[in-house]
């Protein structure tokens, strides 16, 4: 982790990434408090992790690892899914059977 | 009430289900809204639901049958999970409106068990907040001081059952969501090891992290929901399928002999003194009881708030990709291509500290930082629970403050992101770790705002935890 300093324009990248439009007002804002935390998070720095594995799951920790032949998955089996029409009431734009969007080929 | 005191009621029909949903709604319409205290811990109230169950219960008892065990127990549902008929909104405007297809299941658990689904409870955006005042729909003050906030994310979950409108509810704790409003509002709260409870129909914030579990009044009626709410979940691969514990029975094996673990690193700088104060005395209660108390070390407690804003803010950026104006709650209107249909949608949809956290989760991820933050984070999460597991090897049970202040007040911390994330300095660890946590209440200030203790235990003894918890609680009267 080297220095940290995000500006103005890391912001406007990393909110094009998560799909995020951010207002002019919002984007200082934004910055400032991005370092501020980045700036707390720097601590971790202080630790010498070298060798340390990485955790991605509570499991791992305690020798519950996922067994990959599957074993530990459910029976692939069929069961009935969810009622259609009750997810697509909830569909912002649906003709009934699929979701509706706007156009996705822009140029 | 307590849960027993209702089922027994119920039972004997002294009282009926319906009577009692009805005594609990009345109280919520009187107090809850602006023409009462303007607590606003109800989000959506799910009468009919509530109603039909509360009459099937009340046939089974006019038929002598045997009640289960939340039978005709009034109990409210924080709005990140999924209950049929009612809108779920996770506190955010991006959901207004939508009715999920589902129920999470435990809900469904709750119900199963006789429980009456009395509505929706409000908590911070997408449970991203230690004051409730992150909710799209306005803040949850503090039962036990107006001029306070609850705690967060799981605020209105926590003022609810402190301000009698429900008799326990459901909540969830991903940093200390739980435990938190637990302590500001002086009841007791649960977070359950990581894998007790399913996660399914929790509307996912950091699913490596997300837990859900009980609020309630007493350590007992606690114990009583887990029993209910714990076990394997097909439809989460991550719950666990070790046995269920007899957390219930497990309350009447006294304390004396057990060893109790004090991690001086909870004790430093920054603690509240009156906080500390009520902690010592619950320990001197538990020496009282026959436990060995003992200082260990949990060597890189400092650390657990930095690794967690690392690790949640960049899981939270991968599950908040979903609401994307496509399938479900907001959708900007009169916009022309997909891809700017997602993006106001998403500004418009996402408050201030979601769009926060994920672009400091999105950044930590991408390309030339992944390493630097969330491996390291991954990284020193092992060296955090390496910590507990070497501490579990001495004692049986870990007891410390669950926050380093009372509760604040409203708009206190809204400014400094900073100040509001250390707020969880002392419950986000057991969290990283996977362990099971509770808060239990433990006395007031001399201004009378509630303190919470936290006990810790081992992953999966939460019996061993809960008895400690009786045992605080019961030194208390």
């Amino acid at each position: 982790m080297e220095e940290v300093g995000v500006t103005e324009k890391d912001v406007l990248r990393v909110a094009e990434l998560a799909n995020l439009e951010l207002t002019a007002e919002e984007v200082p804002r934004m910055q400032r408090d991005l370092n501020a935390i980045l700036g707390h998070i720097a601590q971790l720095n202080e630790l010498d992790t070298a060798g340390v594995p990485a955790m991605a799951q509570v499991g791992e920790m305690l020798g519950a690892e996922v067994e990959l032949g599957g074993a530990n998955l459910r029976v692939d089996a069929i069961r009935p899914s969810l009622d259609r029409k009750a997810v697509m009431a909830s569909a912002p734009e649906s003709d009934g059977r699929f979701f509706k969007v706007p156009k996705v080929i822009e140029r | 009430m307590t849960i027993e005191e209702v089922r027994k009621a119920v039972a004997s029909k002294a009282t009926t289900a319906t009577a009692v949903a009805e005594q609990h709604y009345a109280r919520i319409a009187a107090e809850d809204g602006p023409s009462g205290k303007n607590i606003h811990s109800y989000l959506a109230l799910s009468r009919d639901r509530a109603l039909a169950q509360a009459a099937k219960i009340d046939a089974m008892a006019a038929n002598g049958e045997a009640l289960p065990p939340l039978a005709g127990v009034p109990i409210g549902i924080k709005d990140v999970l999924t209950m049929v008929g009612s809108p779920a909104t996770a506190g955010s405007k991006i959901l207004e409106g939508y009715m999920p297809p589902y129920d999470a299941t435990a809900v469904k658990k709750l119900e199963a068990a006789g429980a009456v689904l009395l509505g929706k409870l409000n908590c911070d955006e997408f449970a991203m907040g230690s004051s409730n005042e992150n909710s799209a729909y306005g803040p949850v003050l503090n039962p036990r001081a107006l001029d306070r906030v609850p705690g967060g994310s799981s605020g209105g979950s926590a003022a609810a059952v402190a301000a009698g409108f429900a008799v326990a509810t459901l909540g969830t704790d991903t940093g200390g969501s739980i435990r938190q409003p637990a302590a500001f509002c002086g009841v007791v709260g649960m977070l359950p090891t990581y894998g007790r409870v399913s996660r399914f129909g929790l509307i996912a914030f950091a699913s490596s992290l997300d837990r859900v579990g009980p609020f309630a009044t007493t350590v007992r009626d606690a114990a009583t929901m887990l029993s209910v709410l714990a076990g394997k979940d097909e439809l989460d691969a991550t719950s666990s399928d070790r046995p269920v514990g007899d957390y219930v029975g497990a309350l009447d094996k006294p304390v004396a002999g057990l060893k109790i673990g004090v991690p001086a690193e909870y004790f430093g700088e920054g603690l509240d003194p009156e906080i500390r104060a009520a902690i010592e005395k619950a320990l001197d209660g538990l020496r009282g009881q026959g436990c060995e108390i003992k200082t260990i070390a949990l060597p890189h407690t400092r650390y657990a708030i930095p690794t967690y804003y690392v690790i949640a803010t960049a899981e939270a950026s991968a599950n908040l990709s979903r609401f994307d104006g496509v399938r479900f709650g907001l959708r900007a209107p009169g916009v022309q291509t997909l891809s700017a249909m997602f993006r106001e949608t998403r500004d418009r949809g996402f408050g201030a500290e979601v769009k926060r956290r994920i672009l400091l989760g999105t950044y930590a991820l991408s390309a030339g930082y992944y390493d630097a933050y969330y491996r390291k984070a991954q990284q020193v999460r092992t060296l955090l629970t390496r910590d507990f597991l070497a501490a579990f090897a001495e004692v049986d049970a870990i007891v410390g403050p669950v926050t380093p202040t009372p509760a604040f007040k409203l708009g206190a911390k809204t400014d400094d992101p900073v100040q509001m994330y250390l707020e969880d300095i002392y419950s986000v660890a057991a969290s990283l770790a996977g362990i099971c946590g509770m808060s239990v209440p433990c006395g007031e200030t001399k201004g009378g705002l509630p303190i919470g203790v936290q006990i810790m235990g081992r992953h999966f003894d939460e019996e061993t935890m809960l008895r400690v918890a009786l045992a605080i609680e019961s030194g208390q009267a």
